[in-house]
């Protein structure tokens, strides 16, 4: 692999294009410019980059897009921060650098033959998409494919396309939630969490991949305890202030883990004691 | 078991021109700005000589004593650390073309060997740890440039401070591997012995006699009363359950009260290794120079996750601090960030004595420790 | 923690035109204004990419022009300037107060902690000819403000870094870090612990370089409260070594005397120097009439640090060791 993985200089990548998700959210298409670098470019669903404005800074983005097409890599922002701001208005043909794949991603080696249930939070749903691409692209070797997703306002909906065509997919269950609905919204009201007491699970045939804010992502791990899943087959992906990528620069140190390098994606079963402890 | 040779005092400085001659540039304590620092060594005069250091929790005097030595003191606020794991780095430099291309370079800096004269035991264990973590998989290249060549003159500790604690995590004052030719310093010279094949070759260079069985035994008796006299020491040498199952303890809050979230004992801790990048953009907009500088984790920044701060006060950070370097480090590294240096304790401007919290947060490992052999 | 303003235009300055940059001053001593007339090089390469269009120390005057960046440097000290920085608000996309005085007052929002008219009835034998407000204020006291760079003078790097981010479309980055940091990235070592010099370096934002220190002297706060600032535990510490409380007091009462967290500091020492103009009140010089310590220690002021200078040299044996 280049430099690029390690504490190099990155790679030059180019705006293909961008989707206007919602208000505050986009997507953006990114080729890297190099074309060696660009055939040699894997990664793995659950992944992120380390996206670099020059002037700027940098910031770690998940891959959003299909692992089998990696020459044309999604990464959907939401304009948060100095850096994010600067991306979020990024048009086509812009370049920026970027370093990566970084982490541990999604266990879909583990979850062949099983029933994925997917619980996204928010942008949570970004970091599940390539996994839920990667499902879809081997359907046979997977069982039932349940997506729940959750947003506070109705209006935070983004990707409802996707899910429309999802839902129609045969052995595939797709439940929305909005907690502060409009009145076109014709889903659940309530937290995403709710939804798990309504779809068909099979806990013992299951692995459950979970992505969202913190306080969500703990609430639906302990529910889906309750509902009988072992530890060791709920996931979730972590966000911490990554900078590196490689667990150099301490950032994203929690309890035993750089959460970087040992995930962004973990089990359970290696987290449930620390997650939710109040600052780590 | 190595043989142990006697260098007297006056042939000091072969061992310094020995070292220029292999072309390694010297770099050793001497004193500057009221206590010892590392720096470009060429004359062994420069040495403290006769000078010992004064360490209290908090505070630090250097005395002038009446004898010959030069290592007659405990250490510095740095020593290894800022010489290979860069205070502040360039990592890359971008600069953009009229088209709005970019190109990314980094230029190592073309870089002598060198050689550290005067490493103690506890800075040896440090530089294990910082191996472990910058030189592993993925290595850092400008570390792994800088560690490539380094030739290390370590000397035994036998005028420990009041603040060092290295016998009780197993690091000193004796020093057992890591080094190059490990000394032990005498009135008349010192006890050397070679633990590497450049130290060695070195060895073999140097106007080196047998030492008498007098200056043997003189040399293990100064370093183990070095260790005998060490007044302070850790509750156990793996203290990460007692820590984990302690996070609510009131002593928390209690140190908080006591802590200035300064991070300086961040900064002379010889194992701290984290980091921060910065940009330098040059007000023409053509260009950009990509920077990492050390950080600590009672910084704002350190704990920043899109839009907040996970721990946004002193408590949690003194908290993630401890419980990192002699928790969470045991599964990262096999073993405890500290090594027992005591410049925490010294070089915290308000005396925060880490052993002093850590037997308060963990009184109930101190029943049960178990002291690895 | 909010979101950092957005900057005033794109990052590929899609305004069409150069960006307008002023340069305003309010009661300071063009320090500030210096410091980036001092930026050598890169003040020309600064005309290039800006349409400077008021900068007096610069001899471009156009007080009254519309600018999509302003630079403050001052306090609202008087009348007319609690006016204009209204004016300068409305007329400027992205304002940046620079400077201690800007950001905090500076050294003569002192007198917010005294009887100002008092202090001008003492010295002006004609005091109605002085335009004084009784409080010298920061900017952001008056308006919003996107962002403040603090320093005396402000940090030339810091300026430039900021213009540049701007340019870049970019909010310019907020340094949090406290001068401890800094100065052992730096090299330097701690004067606190090597000399029991009454350092701030703990409790203040860099931005210096670590000036002071790596001068062997002790940090005096120029830049005011970093994140965090542990004001109370610093105040502690140089009173156990051997500061009185006045002198504790006066060490945070330089040029960030206004700024909050060093204000708890001179109202724990003594609560009736209530600090702030927000507190500015009739009785206030009644109050203080019975703070003689607070008077007196106010009026002399200017005398300087106190016990921050102390022997750089090795000390003998003093105590016991081990």
């Amino acid at each position: 692999m280049s430099t690029a993985t390690a504490m190099g200089p990155p790679w030059e990548a180019e705006v293909l294009s961008r989707d206007d998700e919602t208000q505050s959210l986009c997507t953006l298409h990114l080729r890297l410019t190099d074309a060696d670098a660009r055939a040699a470019y894997r990664f793995l669903p659950g992944q992120f980059n380390m996206l670099y404005v020059p002037a700027v800074g940098g910031v770690p983005i998940s891959i959003a897009s299909d692992p089998e097409q990696p020459q044309r890599l999604a990464h959907t922002i939401s304009a948060v921060g100095r850096v994010t701001r600067v991306l979020a208005r990024l048009s086509t043909g812009d370049r920026i650098g970027l370093r990566g794949p970084y982490g541990r991603g999604w266990p879909l080696d583990q979850a062949e033959g099983q029933d994925l249930v997917v619980v996204t939070g928010g942008l949570g749903c970004a970091p599940v998409v390539a996994a839920i691409d990667y499902a879809l692209a081997r359907r046979a070797d997977f069982g039932q494919l349940v997506i729940l997703q959750g947003v506070k306002h109705a209006a935070d909906m983004f990707w409802r396309a996707r899910y429309d065509a999802w839902a129609e997919l045969p052995n595939t269950v797709v439940r929305l939630a909005a907690d502060q609905p409009d009145h076109h919204w014709q889903d659940h009201v309530g937290l995403v969490t709710d939804l798990l007491d309504e779809i068909p699970l099979r806990p013992d045939a299951s692995i459950a991949l979970i992505c969202g804010p913190e306080p969500m992502m703990l609430a639906a791990a302990k529910r889906l305890v309750a509902l009988g899943i072992s530890d060791d087959r709920i996931w979730l992906s972590l966000e911490r202030g990554f900078q590196c990528g490689v667990g150099h620069c301490g950032h994203c140190q929690l309890g035993p883990y750089f959460v970087c390098r040992d995930g962004p994606v973990f089990p359970w079963s290696e987290i449930s004691w620390l997650l939710g402890q109040k600052g780590f | 078991m190595t043989a142990t040779h006697f260098l007297p005092r006056q042939h000091l400085q072969t061992l310094l021109d020995q070292l220029d001659a292999l072309g390694y540039r010297c770099i050793g304590p001497q004193v500057r700005d009221g206590t010892i620092v590392f720096d470009r060594l060429s004359d062994a005069t420069a040495l403290p000589v006769g000078i010992g250091a004064h360490q209290t929790p908090g505070r630090y005097r250097l005395e002038h004593q009446d004898h010959p030595r030069c290592f007659a003191w405990a250490n510095g606020p740095q020593a290894l650390k800022p010489l290979l794991f860069a205070p502040q780095e360039r990592l890359w430099r971008t600069e953009r073309d009229d088209a709005g291309r970019l190109s990314f370079t980094s230029e190592p800096q073309p870089m002598q060997r060198q050689a550290i004269i005067g490493v103690r035991a506890c800075d040896l264990a440090a530089l294990a740890l910082q191996d472990a973590h910058f030189a592993g998989p993925r290595a850092d290249p400008g570390y792994s440039r800088r560690r490539r060549d380094l030739l290390l003159v370590g000397v035994e500790c036998g005028q420990p401070a009041n603040t060092c604690f290295c016998a009780s995590t197993g690091d000193g004052p004796a020093i057992s591997t890591g080094a190059d030719l490990a000394l032990t310093e005498l009135d008349t010279g010192f006890l050397v012995r070679a633990a590497s094949e450049v130290g060695s070759a070195l060895c073999d260079a140097l106007p080196l006699r047998a030492p008498s069985d007098e200056e043997r035994a003189q040399g293990a008796a100064e370093i183990e009363q070095a260790r005998l006299r060490q007044c302070r020491s850790l509750p156990g040498r793996n203290l990460r359950e007692s820590l984990f199952a302690n996070l609510d303890h009131p002593r928390w809050d209690e140190v908080a009260t006591r802590c200035l979230a300064c991070g300086n004992c961040v900064a002379v801790c010889p194992t701290c290794f984290c980091s921060t990048e910065r940009e330098q953009p040059s007000i023409d907009g053509s260009s950009s120079t990509h920077l990492r500088l050390w950080d600590s984790c009672f910084s704002a920044e350190h704990s920043y996750v899109h839009g907040r701060l996970l721990r946004p006060d002193t408590r949690t950070r003194y908290r993630q601090w401890l419980t990192h370097k002699l928790g969470g480090w045991h599964d990262q590294y096999g073993r405890s960030g500290c090594v027992g240096c005591g410049r925490c304790i010294a070089w915290c401007p308000v005396g925060i004595d880490l052993t002093a919290e850590t037997n308060a947060i963990c009184a109930d490992a101190s029943e049960s420790a178990q002291e690895a052999p | 923690m909010t979101s950092p303003p957005s900057p005033p235009f794109e990052p590929a300055n899609t305004l069409g035109r150069r960006p307008r940059l002023a340069v305003h001053k309010l009661s300071s001593c063009d320090g500030c204004q210096l410091a980036l007339l001092n930026a050598g090089e890169s003040l020309l390469t600064l005309a290039e990419r800006f349409d400077i269009v008021h900068f007096a120390e610069a001899g471009i005057i156009d007080v009254d022009a519309e600018a999509d960046i302003a630079l403050v440097e001052g306090s609202v000290s008087t009348a007319e300037e609690a006016k204009r920085i209204q004016a300068i608000r409305a007329r400027s996309r992205w304002l940046m107060p620079i400077g201690a005085c800007a950001t905090a007052g500076g050294p003569q929002a002192l007198r917010n902690l005294a009887d100002a008219e008092a202090w001008i009835a003492s010295l002006y034998p004609e005091p109605q000819h002085i335009d004084a407000r009784p409080t010298a204020d920061a900017v952001a006291a008056h308006v919003h403000v996107e962002l403040e760079l603090p320093g005396c003078p402000v940090s030339t790097t810091q300026v430039l870094a900021a213009l540049a981010s701007l340019l870049a479309g970019a909010t310019p980055f907020a340094e949090q870090d406290k001068v401890c940091l800094d100065c052992k990235r730096r090299g330097q070592v701690c004067v606190l612990v090597t000399q029991d010099a009454p350092c701030l370096g703990p409790v203040t934002v860099t931005g210096c370089d670590a000036l002071c220190t790596s001068l062997g002297r002790a940090c005096y706060g120029c830049y005011g409260p970093a994140e965090n600032p542990e004001v109370a535990t610093l105040a502690q510490r140089f009173a156990e070594l051997g500061l009185d409380a006045e002198a504790v007091t006066r060490r945070f009462l330089f040029q960030q005397s206004g700024a909050e967290p060093f204000q708890q500091r001179v109202r724990a020492w003594h609560p009736k120097l209530q600090a702030g103009s927000a507190t500015a009140s009739a009785d206030r010089g009644r109050d203080l009439a019975s703070a003689d310590r607070g008077s007196s220690m106010l009026s002399s002021m200017t005398s300087g640090m106190t016990s921050a200078d102390r022997n750089l040299s090795m000390t003998s044996k003093e105590d016991d060791d081990d």
